[in-house]
This record gives structure tokens, sequence and C-alpha cells, in this order.
């Protein structure tokens, strides 16, 4: 066995090992729907994840963000980042076994992903068994950091915080323009989705004191929405809280304007109402519609860092920033600065560093106040930002601070559009 | 609770129910001629929307004018299938039959996903844009006109059955393939006549629909279920009673959706069924 192959063998294991000890390379395994139905937001995720890592190993500091063009990270004397990406095609057990091969294959200090919620609970579950953290940056399930898990860390606020944003917008209506709503009606697709949105809304509302004059569930699959919206306009609600997807979201506005139906607001849980398709369709008939998001290209007005960001996405793929991919690109930055100082790769400094991270919002291309975990792994600093269809455009019209137009509040009925 | 608003919600269901009987009568015609249930008549009403569509997007012509056109292009569509497809196994096994209408329907809308992409699309302005009002109540120019379409298509359909050369042949070949066969009617030619009217009117109800209702590859999917239950109910082969079958439910659906709960709007249309079986399991003018 004394061959010229064996050495080489030997060689490259040496290499290899020492590659691994060195600390010229830090790898961070990356899980996302790369093929599949979901395929081109996965693609999205991986270009977004891939310029922060690109950032913060390169050399230009134009972008403005601590860590962007250091040339590395410094903490670890300017070892670079490298992303190992995986596809879990949107299934909850490829997932897992791609994270479990990312750890095992590729010794990743630690694994971000993986948008699908259901996903992120399956490849999370194998971090946790081997002590790797892992930082997940889009996925809106509030039960994904109710599990207890001591490596799990999550940057971006999920579906809770969504509706207490939304009671929050109508306490700084009242608050600020004087603008007055007792009754809501909850109106909402039957799934997992609509259903679990309505549930936290029935909550909060009964909480600030607003009055629930219909709940309205409907199967979405329908062919008409006739009765549901009878049903509500028989409420005489001020506002409509809706949670939808797109066919069912584009079926209710028509239907709405057939019967004549109009609240003084219609507050939109995203999904259907913020595909672009609805806008598409929806015409000047969309307009008015109140959504909440976690992202939108017009803050870049108020921070211009942002616009920068988005700048930057723009040279090199042609496309602009949305709420996935900003969360994306601020994961990667949340973990380069948790490695950075933990200065090590190991798995507990990590985490210790990540239970300690405290980013300012200033330093964020995200509208937060900025990131620090609490006990669950949740970040308690996030929020959302709350945008209104103006002129067919999607405006930020909350928090007021960062808003770029002045919220158009009651809705205009439909035959004075 | 006021009258007002109960009116409303009965001539809402009225409105919905005649499209769903436009689509139902193709579907009972072809079944009550050749005793083959045609499962991919929902992607004959998508194909219907579809030209419609991209006679709209592409040339700026309304779905109104372009009507007759795509009607003759679903009836050309029909006879294809059939000399194509269906003309193979009018004798073979009824599970053969389902198979081939089902793996049609598979085919029509992997292609329609395939070549149209599954995007939602819609025809954003259209002559039958507006509402109609009257003492306080109102409805959709589109959903009337479609309604109008619907009675005048079905009353067509009727008289043409009643009281024309070929209608006559059409219902007798019907009644009895033999007999009709024996009295000179070439039966291939029914048959191919009966899926062209079928897929037609499917047609009409797909290019109607399309001036208010989204179009996708999976529509049919969503009023193929209401169809079926409707060619039941009002008797398998029966225009006439497939046309009342509809105003039955698109009435129980949606008074029923807005009196009780929305949720549970199909459960009401599906125990209307049960009870009418029950009771003629014929249909309520199907022959015994």
């Amino acid at each position: 066995m004394t061959s010229p192959f064996r050495m080489l063998t030997l060689l490259a294991v040496l290499t290899l090992a020492s590659r691994a000890s060195g600390q010229e390379e830090i790898r961070i395994g990356v899980i996302y729907p790369l093929t599949g139905s979901a395929a081109s937001t996965g693609l999205e995720l991986k270009n977004a994840a891939q310029l922060a890592a690109d950032l913060i190993n390169g050399t230009d500091k134009g972008l403005g963000l601590p860590l962007a063009g250091a040339g590395g990270l410094p903490g670890l004397k300017g070892a670079k980042i490298k992303l190992v990406f995986a596809d879990h095609q949107g299934n909850p057990q490829v997932g897992a076994s791609e994270a479990e091969r990312l750890i095992a294959e590729h010794k990743v200090a630690a694994l971000q992903g993986a948008y699908f919620s259901t996903v992120t609970t399956t490849a999370s579950q194998v971090a946790e068994r081997n002590g790797v953290p892992f930082l997940n940056a889009d996925s809106s399930s509030p039960a994904l950091t109710q599990r207890g898990f001591k490596w799990f860390f999550r940057t971006t606020p999920h579906d809770e915080l969504f509706v207490q944003n939304a009671f929050e917008f109508l306490r700084d209506l009242q608050k600020t323009k004087g603008i007055q709503v007792k009754r809501i009606a909850i109106f909402a697709e039957n799934t997992e989705f609509g259903t679990g949105a309505a549930k936290l809304q029935e909550r909060y509302a009964k909480e600030n004191g607003y009055e629930i004059v219909e709940k309205v569930l409907y199967p979405p699959k329908g062919t008409q929405l006739t009765s549901e919206v009878q049903k509500l306009k028989a409420s005489r609600p001020d506002i409509v809280m809706q949670s939808s997807y797109l066919g069912d979201a584009i079926l209710s506005m028509k239907t709405y304007k057939d019967l004549g139906f109009l609240p003084t607001g219609l507050l939109a849980n995203n999904a259907g109402f913020n595909d672009s398709e609805f806008l598409k369709t929806m015409g000047k008939d969309g307009n008015y519609v109140i959504s909440r998001e976690v992202w939108a290209l017009d803050l870049g007005t108020k921070k211009p860092v942002i616009a920068r960001a988005n700048a930057l996405l723009q040279a090199r793929h042609g496309v602009n920033f949305n709420g996935n991919s900003a969360r994306a690109f601020t994961g990667i930055f949340a973990l380069a600065d948790a490695i950075n100082r933990a200065g090590s790769t190991k798995p507990e400094a990590i985490q210790k560093a990540l239970q300690e991270t405290n980013i300012p919002g200033a330093d964020l291309i995200m509208p937060w106040s900025g990131i620090q975990f609490d006990a669950t792994g949740q970040n308690t600093k996030g929020a959302g930002i709350i945008v209104q269809v103006q002129d067919g455009k999607y405006a930020t019209v909350w928090p007021f601070d960062l808003a770029s137009k002045d919220v158009i509040w009651p809705m205009p009925a439909w035959d004075k559009r | 609770m006021t009258v007002e608003l109960l009116l409303q919600t009965l001539l809402s269901g009225i409105l919905v129910g005649l499209v769903y009987a436009l689509v139902a009568i193709g579907l009972t015609l072809i079944f009550g001629v050749m005793d083959i249930v045609n499962f991919a008549h929902g992607e004959f009403l998508m194909f219907g929307m579809y030209a419609a569509f991209w006679g709209f997007a592409l040339w700026g012509l309304d779905p109104i004018f372009t009507l007759p056109l795509t009607t003759l292009m679903l009836f050309a569509v029909g006879v294809a299938v059939y000399k194509l497809v269906i003309r193979r196994i009018t004798d073979a096994p009824m599970l053969s039959q389902i198979f081939a209408t089902f793996g049609l329907m598979i085919l029509f809308r992997g292609l329609a996903q395939y070549l149209w992409k599954p995007d939602f699309r819609s025809v954003d302005h259209t002559v039958v844009a507006g509402k109609v009002a009257f003492l306080g109540l109102q409805f959709g120019l589109p959903q009337v006109v479609a309604a109008v379409g619907a009675v005048a298509t079905t009353a067509a359909l009727w008289w043409f059955l009643r009281f024309t050369r070929l209608g006559a042949a059409l219902e007798a070949t019907a009644a009895d393939k033999e007999a009709a066969a024996l009295m000179g009617i070439d039966a291939q030619k029914m048959f191919a006549l009966a899926w062209g009217i079928g897929a037609a009117c499917a047609g009409v109800a797909g290019a109607l629909l399309s001036t208010y209702y989204p179009i996708f590859p999976e529509v049919g999917s969503t009023f193929i279920l209401v169809a079926f239950v409707l060619v039941a109910l009002g008797g398998f082969g029966s225009v006439p009673g497939a046309f009342w079958a509809g105003i039955l439910v698109g009435v129980v659906e949606v008074m029923g959706g807005f009196l009780w709960d929305p949720a549970y709007k199909m459960v009401l249309v599906l125990s209307l069924y049960l009870v009418v079986v029950w009771f003629r399991p014929q249909g309520l003018m199907g022959k015994a």
C-alpha cells in the first residue's frame, strides 16, 4: 500500500484537515427551496445571502454597514465567509437530511434557512440535536420559537407581531388623526393561514377593547363569495381584517364592488394582496387596500442604507430587494456579527455570541429597532410595517416616522375614484 | 336583516345558479346521448375562458364580441376530442371511459399550465363592466349579462332539441341508440354533435365568466363539482333538469351561506342533493 496513490491521499487529507482547523474560511450552511414550486423565491434568497457574504469578504466600505467591506471577519484574523448552499425542495424531510449533511460533511459553523416554516421546523431540530446554531431569517410561524430550543435564533418577527402591529396602527390612527374604529369584521380563508390569523386578531381585538361584529371563514376554492360579502355588509363594520390568497383576494374585492360594500378601511394580512398579480388584475380598484409587510423599497427614502443595498443587488441581479430577500441578507449579517464577536467557529462560542447579540436598527436594512434575542431565540426588536396601495403601488404608511406617504382614510367610495 | 338584503341575496343566488346551469347543460347533454361522464368538462370551460382572455390580451377584443368565435372554437374542440379519443372507447368498459376523460382533464390542465403559466389572469376592462341598480338592490353587470346569456343559451338548446330535425335525431339517439340507427340516423355523427354542443356550452360559459372571474389553469375544478351535482340533481341527461337544478343550487348556496355559516354552504348544497336523490333517485326531471 505504499503507492504514490496513498501518498496523495494522505496529502489530500492533511490539506483538508489544515483547512478545517485553519481560520481562513468560515463555512455557513444555507438551506433554501432552490427547486420546486418556490424555486424563484429560493433563488432570490440565495442571491441575497451570497451578496451579504461577498460584501463582508470584500473591501468596499461604500454600503455603510459594520462588517461590510471588512475583507473578512476581523475577530478571526480576516477569515472569509463561505456559504454552502443546499436545496430542500420545499420538503421537510429533505430539509432535515440536508442539514444533517451540511453539519457532517461540510462541518458548517452555523446554519441559515429555510423560508418554509415546516422545513425550518425539521432542519432546526437536526441543528439542535447536533448543537449547531441555526439562524432563521424568514419563517413566520409563532410556534418555531415556542419549542424551548437552545440553538435556534430567529431574526424576523412572527405572525403574532404582525397582528399586534395592526392594532398598534389603529391606536396610532386614533391618537394622531382622531380616527375612531370600533366595529371590526374578520374575513379569512379557512385553512391554517387564515384561521390562525383570525384567532390572533380576535384575541387582540378583545384585549384592546374592539368589537368583533362578524367573523366569516370561507373555503378558499369557491366559485363565489357573494354570501360571505353579504354577511360582512350586513354587519356594518368600520374595518375588515382579511386573510386571503390570491384568487379569493381578487374575487372578494370584485364582489365588494359589485355589492357596493366598503368599510372605512381594509386591513389585509399580506399573502394574496401583496402578490404583484393582485395589483395588475385589480387596477385602480386595488387602491387604498392596507396590508402588513416586512419591508418596502420606499423605506430607502428615510433610510439611505436600504437604497444603497438595493443598488448593489440591482447591479448584480437586476432585481430589487423584497421582504424575503432583505431578511435573508440581514440573516447573514447577524450570523457574521455573532461569529466575529465569538472570535471562533466553536458552536458554543457562536451560541453565546448570538445570545449577546445587540445590533442597533441603524445597522440594518430592515425597518427594525435592532436585533436582540430573548431566551426563546426570538428577536425582540423586530417590527413590521404597514403599506397602502396608492396609485397602484405599495407605499409605507406606518410606522409614521418611516412612512413615505400619508395614509388615506377612509377608503374613497367605489364610484368616487 | 332587512327584506332588501334577503331579496338581494336571493337574486344573487339565481345569478350564480344560472352560470352553474350553463356549465352543467353541456355535461348532461353529453351524458344523455352517450352515457359517458366527461371529467374534462371543466377544462372546456377553462379553454373558453382562455380563448376570451387571449382575444382580449392580444387584440383588445372584448370577450362579449368574441363570444361567437369562442363558441365555435370550443365546438371544434369538442368534436376533435370525440373523433380522436372518445370514439375509440364508445363500447369500452365504463372504467376505461372514466380513465380516458379523467386523463384528458389532467392533460388539458398540464397543457394550460405549460403554455400559459399558472398565473392568475383577468380581463380588466370590458363593455359589460359596471353595475345594475334598482329598488336599492345592486348587481354586477357582468354577472347579469352572464345570467342572461345562460338563459338564452339554454333556451336555444332546448328549442334546437325540441323543434329541429337534427335535434330530434339527437334526442332519438339519446333515447335508444339502436332504434335510432335503424331509422337511418348516423349515431357517430350524433355523438360528435353532442360533444361539439356540450363543449360549446362550456365555451359560452367560459367567455361570459371571463368578464368577472379570474382565469387560471385549475379554474375548471372549482366549477365542475357543482356541475356534477346539477347533472345528478336535475336528472342525468335532462337539459331543463340541469337548468332548474342550477337555479336551486345557486339559491341554496348563497342564501344558506348568508343565513347560516358560509363555511358550510357546500354542505347545504350536497345535503339538498342527498334529500332529492333519496326521494327521487332519477333526479328532479330525469326519467325513472
